[in-house]
């Protein structure tokens, strides 16, 4: 038996799974309609390749890939395209995107394909190429682009392939189901995977909730070189970095990839696309989702197209809309709700969630964190989430950052125990997006706070400086003041320490009793442009007030500092007349 | 038909604040009927009293920050605050010391600084320290057991509280007391010559802290906490009194059981040492601060002027709770280090 290591945290929500198993895989049937959004995955969306009045048959690409993290997309089935336009999709933000409409002629006729006779003898290449001609991304929840995470460098050294059949997250059955239907073609798919990246050993991971799905995989695995991993069922054992720490012992490194620790993770609804793409040819243009939820009459698992709306799906259940008032797109932990039924399955759904107000219940409001600590045992990424909430309250971005908060995977584990049904996922997701974004807004603005921290440093060195050189004779501070108002400027920080240098050099210079000839010049001079520096700042301040940036706490900073500044040269300037008058 | 948009999770787990603070309600009940048993109706006066005032103190406070009563009140967090220093204050005590108690626990400590979840000290551990400060003579006037002295009927408890003047109290010191102010007999005789002690430690407190024990355990069983903190302090109490026992001599501090059954321990460590918002989060974190409570809580007693020590130990150590978080913090999935030592 092979060592299972454990996760921290966990919980074990209630299941909910047999409502959904009861019958086998049902079709869903062709749609009149089929909407098939250009970007279902991450990366950049596929690109067009019919026009509107184009016929189509099953399987024919209708879109190219975009670049090399990209994948195409391909007809569901035969008919004639109607349509290329912006339309609602399923997505957090439920914001409108390009979508290719067809509508179906009823026919179902498949173009022209074919797979390998004998996978085994084609090359790597030819094998990547294959899957990315298929569109195939990882049909788990994320949807990274298959090709791509099997695309290694030539010196890549895999230990462990993972295929993960976890599914942890209550109600869905997909890849249950699939085990117990497929388990032939999920085990063949693995070698495929095996094959082409030549790992040292191959897992299927599965939580011991499945018996029967665990029983026909190992029944297809019979004298193949692959182990299948049973292990304790606990929410979020499927997320990938929770599987991996079970089933190797090993954490992927934050901010890092499971590449980093030799480790590669498929989902076992993209091995099976990956057979059906080597073997038989056949793109992605179906998956298994689960319809479940006391909101439809007969909960079931369905063989549905690509593009298929959600309230077609749902009739086909037995849709109840007076018994639904939320229509969860994945499961109850990490899914989202989607505006409403008309938006499109995509490759990446597994689960349709239509679940009544008793299943279900709104959440009541949030009372007072009492700061149980629940949430922390909970948490499978060992974060302390009462304090992030916390800081997330008080818009601490930076107190959140260094409590890991980009960690979070987002599983909800600790706002399913806080008894105080704070939403505080709901706190993360917001700050994460208002970090990014404030990230995003640096960068544009030319990376100005790097700058402004170079300076500022720059300045409060500066300051040092002087203090110390405070006691020295009147005419050296004269110096100084000049010296340190010619070091001043926008530059970036290499060009800083240069005129840094120089101002020093000068105020050495100065401190000799060098240069006396043109003193009085030179302290007008740093009048003049230290008051130029003190407008260009100033009005840098108004726009950045009037932008709403959030330099402009920094920014004003600066100003005052340079009004300080400008005092001083001026002060000066005023000092040295007085003696020479 | 518009959907409801939420972000998720979707699903809520069984538990509620209500109901965490309902079960350490619950919790108390052995305890509370064993103090009765052996000390009489007072504590149960004293809880009954003091809940009226806890509920109109929160009430008062709720409408002066303008927050709904309804909702608030429905955490029973008052209710719990009552409780545990009713039980914690003297039999017998008059209703003015339990209302000023109770106001200062509600208003001071906890809503003065911002409610449920933002006070730093226990309020009833806060309350109690007030009105130990203030109020020496009525805080140290505990009742003797049963079988020692006479037992005051439930009139007479009512009459002890409402109009103390009319009510004589029957005092007498406690085996901790005892303990402490002895430096001439062996604890043989020591116990030998007070009738207060009984077989492991003061009559009556035994059992109290057998109680109070059960209960805890309950509560941890339920999961209401973790064993962290609770067990830290049991156990951390139990060595200095294991290292200071010396085989009962005139200088000796008291076996650890005796430690262990005196006076609030149990009560401390699974009523008080377990309050969520003031103490720390991190399993490392309750550990020590557990540990640190234990030590401190035998100090106090052996060389403190108090006579028991959880409500001064833990309110040290929620000063401290912050910072032991701050070094304590869990390492994150995929660091290396821990943080907190940036
Ligand atoms: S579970 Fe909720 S109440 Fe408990 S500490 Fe976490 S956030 Fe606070
Ligand atoms: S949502 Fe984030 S903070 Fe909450 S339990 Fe999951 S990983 Fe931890």
């Amino acid at each position: 038996m092979r060592k299972i290591f454990g996760f921290h945290g966990g919980i074990h929500p209630p299941e909910n799974k047999q409502q959904s198993l009861r019958t086998p895989i049902a079709d869903a049937g062709i749609p009149p309609q089929l909407v098939i959004p250009l970007s279902q995955h991450i990366g950049a969306p596929a690109r067009p390749v019919v026009a509107v009045g184009d016929s189509v048959l099953k399987g024919q690409m209708i879109a190219g890939p975009a670049g090399f993290v990209s994948v195409p997309m391909h007809a569901p089935t035969s008919g004639n395209i109607v349509a290329i336009e912006d339309r609602l999709i399923a997505h957090p933000s439920g914001h409108l995107a390009r979508c290719i409409v067809i509508a179906s002629d009823g026919r179902d006729e498949w173009i022209e394909h074919s797979g390998a006779a004998d996978y085994r003898d084609l090359d790597k290449a030819d094998l990547i190429n294959r899957i990315r001609n298929a569109g195939i991304a990882g049909m788990g929840g994320a949807g990274f682009p298959t090709a791509v995470k099997l695309s290694l460098k030539p010196d890549t050294r895999i230990t462990t392939l993972i295929i993960n059949g976890t599914e942890c997250e209550p109600y869905i059955t997909a890849d249950d189901i699939l085990m117990r239907e497929r388990a032939q073609q999920i085990i063949e798919g693995t070698k495929i995977l095996s094959q082409l990246i030549a790992p040292e050993e191959t897992l299927i991971g599965v939580e011991d909730n499945k018996p029967q799905g665990l029983a026909a995989l190992r029944a297809a695995a019979q004298g193949c070189a692959l182990e299948i991993v049973e292990f304790p069922t606990k929410y979020p054992s499927g997320g990938e970095k929770q599987l991996i720490e079970i089933l190797t012992g090993k954490q992927v490194p934050s901010g890092g990839l499971p590449l980093d620790i030799g480790v590669i993770c498929q989902n076992v609804g993209s091995t099976v696309a990956v057979y059906d793409a080597v073997v038989h040819g056949r793109p992605l243009i179906s998956r298994i989702t689960t319809v479940t939820g006391e909101g439809v009459a007969q909960p079931q698992n369905f063989e549905v197209m690509i593009g298929t709306p959600m309230s077609y799906l749902l009739e086909k259940a037995g849709y109840r809309p007076d018994n639904n008032k939320r229509l969860i797109m994945g499961g109850p932990m990490m899914g989202f709700t989607v505006p409403t039924a008309d938006v499109p399955i995509v490759k990446t759904t597994n689960c349709l969630l239509a679940p009544s107000e008793t299943e279900l219940p709104s959440p009541p409001p949030a009372q007072a964190c009492i700061r149980c600590g629940m949430c922390a045992l909970a948490c499978p990424a060992s974060l302390l989430p009462q304090q992030m909430f916390w800081f997330a309250q008080g818009k601490e971005f930076e107190k959140l950052e260094q409590h890991n908060l980009f960690d979070c995977i987002e599983c909800g584990a600790c706002s399913w125990v806080c008894p105080s049904n704070i939403p505080l996922v709901q706190y993360y997701r917001a700050s994460k997006a208002e970090i990014l974004q404030s990230r995003h807004d640096n960068e544009k603005s030319g990376h100005a706070r790097v700058r402004f921290e170079a300076r500022q440093e720059r300045l409060e060195r500066e300051d040092i400086e002087k203090e110390a050189k405070r006691a020295a004779r009147k005419k050296a501070a004269e110096e100084r003041a000049l010296a340190a108002a010619q070091g001043g400027g926008e530059e970036d920080p290499i060009q800083a320490a240069i005129e840094r240098a120089k101002a020093k050099k000068a105020a050495q210079q100065a401190d000799a009793g060098a240069g006396e000839e043109n003193e009085q010049e030179k302290l007008e001079k740093a009048v003049t442009t230290t008051r130029k520096r003190l407008d260009t700042a100033s009005a840098k301040l108004e726009q950045a007030r009037a932008d709403g940036s959030d330099l402009v706490a920094a920014l004003q900073t600066g100003v005052d500092k340079t009004r300080t500044k400008l005092e001083a040269a001026e002060k000066a300037l005023h000092d040295y007349q007085q003696e020479h008058a | 038909m518009t959907l409801m948009r939420i972000t998720s999770p979707h699903a809520h787990g069984p538990m509620s604040t209500s109901r965490v603070m309902q079960n350490v309600l619950l919790a108390t009940i052995p305890g509370i009927i064993v103090l009765t048993h052996f000390f009489g109706f007072g504590t149960l006066v004293n809880i009954f009293w003091g809940s009226i005032v806890a509920v109109a103190c929160e009430a008062l406070a709720l409408t002066l920050r303008r927050r709904p009563l309804g909702f608030y009140l429905k955490d029973y967090s008052a209710l719990v605050t009552a409780f545990l220093l009713c039980i914690a204050l003297p039999p017998y005590s008059p209703w003015w010391l339990i209302a000023v108690g109770i106001a200062s626990a509600i208003l001071l400590a906890k809503h003065l600084y911002g409610g449920l979840g933002y006070n730093p000290f226990n309020p009833a551990m806060a309350g109690y320290v007030i009105l130990l400060i203030s109020f020496p003579i009525q805080m140290t006037a505990w009742a003797p057991p049963r079988g020692v002295g006479e037992l005051p009927g439930l009139l007479e408890a009512l009459q002890a509280c409402f109009v103390p003047s009319t009510f004589d109290a029957v005092t007498m010191a406690t085996p901790l007391d005892l303990m402490k102010q002895n430096n001439s007999l062996l604890l043989e005789d020591l116990w030998a010559q007070n009738a207060q002690f009984g077989r492991w430690a003061g009559i009556g407190w035994e059992w109290a802290n057998i109680a109070f024990l059960a209960g805890g355990a309950w509560l941890l069983y339920q999961r209401i906490f973790t064993w962290h903190a609770p067990v830290a302090m049991l156990a951390s109490l139990s060595l200095m009194a294991a290292l200071f026992y010396d085989g009962g001599s005139s200088a000796s501090g008291g076996s650890p059981l005796f430690h262990l059954l005196s006076g609030a321990t149990m009560f401390g460590a699974f009523f008080i040492v377990t309050d969520p918002v003031t103490s720390t989060v991190s399993v490392r974190g309750r550990l020590i601060y557990g540990a640190l409570i234990g030590a401190l809580i035998y100090i106090i007693r052996v060389r403190g002027n108090y006579p028991d020590a959880v409500a001064f130990a833990v309110l040290i150590m929620n000063f401290a709770a912050p910072f032991i978080d701050h070094y304590t913090q869990p390492r994150t999935y995929g660091h290396r280090d821990t943080r907190g030592e940036e």
